[in-house]
């Protein structure tokens, strides 16, 4: 197919005609380039129209289950009407257009009722700066925030256009003129084919200056239960992830790691290796984007180089990490807690001393190990080398930054590397690192004209990851003679993600206090009288990411089951108590109400069993759990029912929501009853699913998902599930036996 | 390397394998049948899960040597109307997410099917519970295979 480029004219914004569109929205809908087919338009950076009538979507956003590439393409036909079956995609060209700006501008570390003058700088700067750098980036729950607005007036200012050219033809007004289905009506009647409109507008059309968007009461798709476009691939094995691209004459890469994680090789034997059967090469790697150094073997399957590692041998370098622990580092973190102040990310009133006036002080303390991800497709990469220029094939969450990492390795400059973005199985965050892609261009670089596929074991990806940082949280409330919390003190110890994850990603420095150590302590709704959420940053050589819901997956933990204990504390009923905390909250107010009416609160469903709370706000979207649970017949946690209200502001696909929901409780589920990563002198003693299990379908309780009507902005939904689910089984469990478990995950004292 | 004649998909496939190759590398890498996933390695995760004369195996931990005479199906030579009425259910129920485990789901739960035609869900547990997904579709998993039983058993069989 003979593909133009056609570059969005800058002069689309010359007048004061984009309804209702924000600054961001205006700079997004008026730049930006999209490869062509003959007789394709395009109006903006976003959307393309055939002349088969056929609307083709630039995608900026990654799919790794969460049903993202489905959500998108609703929210253009929703302006765009060509059918459902007529929508499709195609990889976003990397460019600073399709940057993810909702993301970085919610990593400004203010709570979202702040509204002072400093709060609102910070995120004024934060959107210019995001805007700025233009990381394309899918995480954060953000996709649907990020492009709500902007994909709606794209795929409207681009009908609009169409209807005028096609009003202009027929003679008739274009408010008379309606796009349905691909067929653009007056008067109930088909007056011209979308396809054939777009052949009314000629090589480069003027587009409309004014348009509307379809107000929300008369939505056709957004809201719907749609299931995901790729529904068929999956059940069929046409679904084509990372590790399935296939070249012609491609070799396989294995890597034998450094046994310490982030440690370099300084020397190694590979002569056996290279003898092996099938082996093509045996090339160092070093240790690139933070990952770990180690030895590769090429082979022409991947099953031979696999086998040849164990021929390679090596001498790897001393660091500080081979002398490092996890036990004693957890103590550290507790240390640092009696030590330091910390950082103070929210204080109001007079906390201390409200404390000392209390009728009741009440203290615990509360920790969390590292975690993996384990996404089910292990780490992978394929690069295909041609000495002036490259293509890359990579499951990634960040197809900039990876671009950018293989063209590093390759000395190329990023222009010259063609970065596709395939499905991913799992991201769960780990796909926002790079040190993957690094590795495969640094391997095939030895390998020009061939394209080389790395493939690491499941071993590599639980012994090489990125953890979710470890962290010791203490609190103390005040309770007055009534019960009620009247001062709460919160300070939680552990790594910082964000200014490592700069460094090693974007070579850039951290910017202030590190959001993601204290999401989810500082930053919800409870009204404390008198309150001081603070953290310490604790310096230690494991390397720590993202994760699912990354600092709300432990701080909602820790808070929501401290809560719990100050109920207990007062005599009352956890759900009465959590309302009392929320008077001026209605919206808090109505997801615990929604949970826990569908859950039967407060009596569980049969004899043995009982049920627990958990409230918890992430990403824009809140989201409250009531766990049904039992002992088993080992003795151990049986979770039998999770019942989920969900207040994400306007549901674009319930369906998807819900996916979303038993997703994040599984999840969070295999963390809580078992997820634990353990380090001795550097070495990370998990490798497997024998030993890092992930929960199975005999152990998945039932989960209902009910959603809060509502008309506000859509909220995040990937990652606000997986916050409440680990204290309201805690609280189940301490309402059945009494017992209160204060460490993740949730294993029963001796 | 050995000289041996494999049934993949109804097809005779003569192929000269090393004796440890597992089959999971020799559908992946040799045949490009990318639809059996890789997972783990250690026959711990079921990604892999591929049919050997209806019963569902784990190929990553399966020599590809041993199963001369055997009859191979991996998820893109699955048909008949047991795994259609799983495909159906899966797709009534929108049952995948990230999608990488699920042809192993499918085998194996058609495989599960094709024993038992109306499985409890304790059938359902023992069955599947060896078939791992990080995304969470299990409860959509379960409500599918007793979906897909239902409409099975009111089909005439064929």
């Amino acid at each position: 197919m003979n593909r133009r480029h056609f570059l969005i004219a800058a002069g689309l914004a010359s007048g004061g005609f984009l309804i209702g569109c924000t600054d961001s929205a205006r700079q997004q809908l008026t730049r930006g380039s999209l490869p062509l087919d003959e007789g394709e338009i395009a109006l903006n950076g976003w959307v393309k129209v055939g002349p088969d009538g056929r609307v083709t979507v630039a995608m900026a956003h990654s799919e790794m289950g969460q049903g993202i590439h489905t959500a998108l393409l609703m929210l253009v036909i929703e302006e765009l009407d060509c059918g459902w079956d007529n929508i499709g995609f195609e990889n976003a060209p990397i460019d600073r257009l399709y940057g993810n700006v909702a993301s970085m501008a919610e990593g400004v570390p203010f709570r979202r009722d702040d509204d002072g003058l400093l709060a609102r700088g910070a995120r004024w700067t934060m959107r210019q700066v995001a805007q700025q750098l233009g990381v394309m980036a899918t995480g954060g729950s953000s996709s649907v925030r990020d492009l709500w607005q902007v994909l709606r007036e794209a795929a409207a200012v681009t009908r609009e256009t169409l209807k005028q050219a096609v009003a202009r033809e027929n003679a008739l007004a274009s408010e008379s003129l309606s796009l349905e289905a691909g067929s653009f009506l007056h008067e109930g009647k088909v007056v011209m084919s979308l396809g054939d409109a777009v052949r009314l507008l000629g090589e480069k059309p003027a587009p409309a200056t004014r348009w509307t968007l379809r107000d929300p009461a008369d939505f056709r798709y957004i809201g719907k239960p749609l299931p995901r476009k790729e529904a068929r691939a999956k059940i069929d094995g046409t679904a084509q992830f990372g590790l399935d691209i296939r070249r012609p004459d491609m070799l396989f890469a294995a890597i034998r790691f450094c046994p310490v994680r982030t440690a370099a090789v300084l020397n190694f034997e590979g002569g056996k290796a290279a003898a092996a059967p099938g082996v093509r090469g045996v090339v160092a790697v070093p240790p690139l984007h933070g990952g770990t150094g180690g030895v590769a073997v090429v082979a022409d399957r991947w099953w031979q180089a696999r086998k040849a590692l164990a021929l390679v041998e090596l001498e790897i370098e001393k660091t500080a990490m081979a002398e490092f622990s996890s036990q004693s580092a957890m103590a550290k973190l507790a240390q640092a807690l009696d030590e330091e102040d910390g950082f103070a990310f929210w204080r109001q009133g007079d906390p201390e001393p409200a404390l000392e006036g209390s009728a009741r002080r009440l203290t615990a303390e509360y920790s969390a190990p590292w975690l993996a991800h384990t996404t089910l497709e292990p780490m992978n990469c394929t690069v295909e080398y041609h000495g002036d220029r490259a293509t890359v094939w990579a499951p990634t969450q960040v197809p900039g930054m990876a671009r950018a990492a293989a063209a590093k390795a390759l000395e190329l400059d990023a222009e010259q590397v063609d970065l596709q973005v395939t499905l991913l199985g799992g991201g769960f965050g780990r796909r926002l690192e790079v040190d993957m892609v690094g590795q495969a261009a640094a391997i095939a670089r030895h390998f020009p004209g061939r394209a080389v596929q790395l493939v690491w074991s499941r071993e590599d990806d639980v012994q090489h990851d990125f953890y979710r940082p470890a962290c010791v949280s203490r609190f103390e409330a005040g309770l007055d003679a009534q019960g009620r919390i009247v001062a709460w003190r919160n300070t939680t110890a552990s790594q910082a993600i964000v200014p490592e994850y700069l460094a090693r990603t974007l070579g850039m420095p951290g910017m202030g206090p590190d959001k993601a150590t204290s999401e989810g302590a500082f930053d919800q709704a409870y009204e404390f009288p008198h309150a001081h959420v603070a953290h310490v940053t604790v310096d230690l050589p494991v390397p720590v990411g993202f994760w699912r819901a990354v600092g709300h997956s432990h701080q909602a933990f820790f808070k929501e089951s401290f809560i719990d204990e100050c109920a207990h504390a007062a005599g009352r009923d956890p759900l009465d108590y959590r309302l009392a905390l929320l008077a001026d909250h209605p919206r808090e107010r109505a997801v615990l109400q929604l949970a826990t009416e569908r859950a039967g609160w407060p009596s569980a469903s049969e004899e043995g069993r009982a049920l627990g709370l958990a409230l918890h706000e992430s990403f824009g979207t809140l989201v409250a759990q009531v766990a049904e649970v039992s002992r088993s017949e080992t003795g151990g946690i049986r979770v039998h029912r999770v019942v989920c209200a969900v207040d994400c502001g306007l549901a674009v696909n319930p369906n998807l929501i819900a996916q979303q929901m038993e997703s994040a409780v599984v999840y969070g589920l295999s963390a809580a009853m078992s997820g634990r990563i353990d380090i001795e002198n550097g070495q990370i003693r998990q490798g497997n699913f024998h030993d890092y299990p992930a929960l199975a379908l005999a152990q998945c309780p039932v989960i209902e998902t009910h959603l809060v009507p509502s008309v506000a902005p859509p909220g995040g939904i990937g990652e606000p599930g997986l916050p409440p689910l680990a204290p309201a089984v805690a609280n189940a469990f301490h309402a059945l036996t009494g017992t209160r478990l204060r460490a993740l995950p949730l294993t029963l004292p001796a | 390397m050995d000289k041996i004649t494999l049934d993949i998909n109804g097809q005779a496939r003569d192929l000269e394998l090393e004796p440890d190759l597992p089959l999971l590398w020799l559908l992946r890498d040799e045949l490009a049948l990318t639809g059996t996933k890789f997972g783990c390695g250690k026959g711990l995760c079921g990604a892999c899960t591929v049919q050997v004369d209806g019963q569902p195996t784990r190929a990553c931990v399966t020599p590809a040597a041993t199963l001369a005479g055997r009859r191979i199906t991996t998820i893109e030579g699955a048909e008949g109307h047991v795994v259609e009425a799983v495909r159906a259910a899966w797709l009534h129920l929108d049952v995948a997410q990230c999608g990488y485990c699920q042809p192993g789901q499918i085998l194996a739960a058609s495989a599960l099917l094709a024993r038992i035609p109306r499985p409890s869900d304790a059938d359902i547990d023992q069955a599947l519970s060896a078939n791992l997904c990080r995304c969470g579709t299990y409860p959509r998993i379960r409500a599918a295979v007793h979906f897909a039983a239902e409409s099975l058993a009111r089909q005439p069989a064929i």
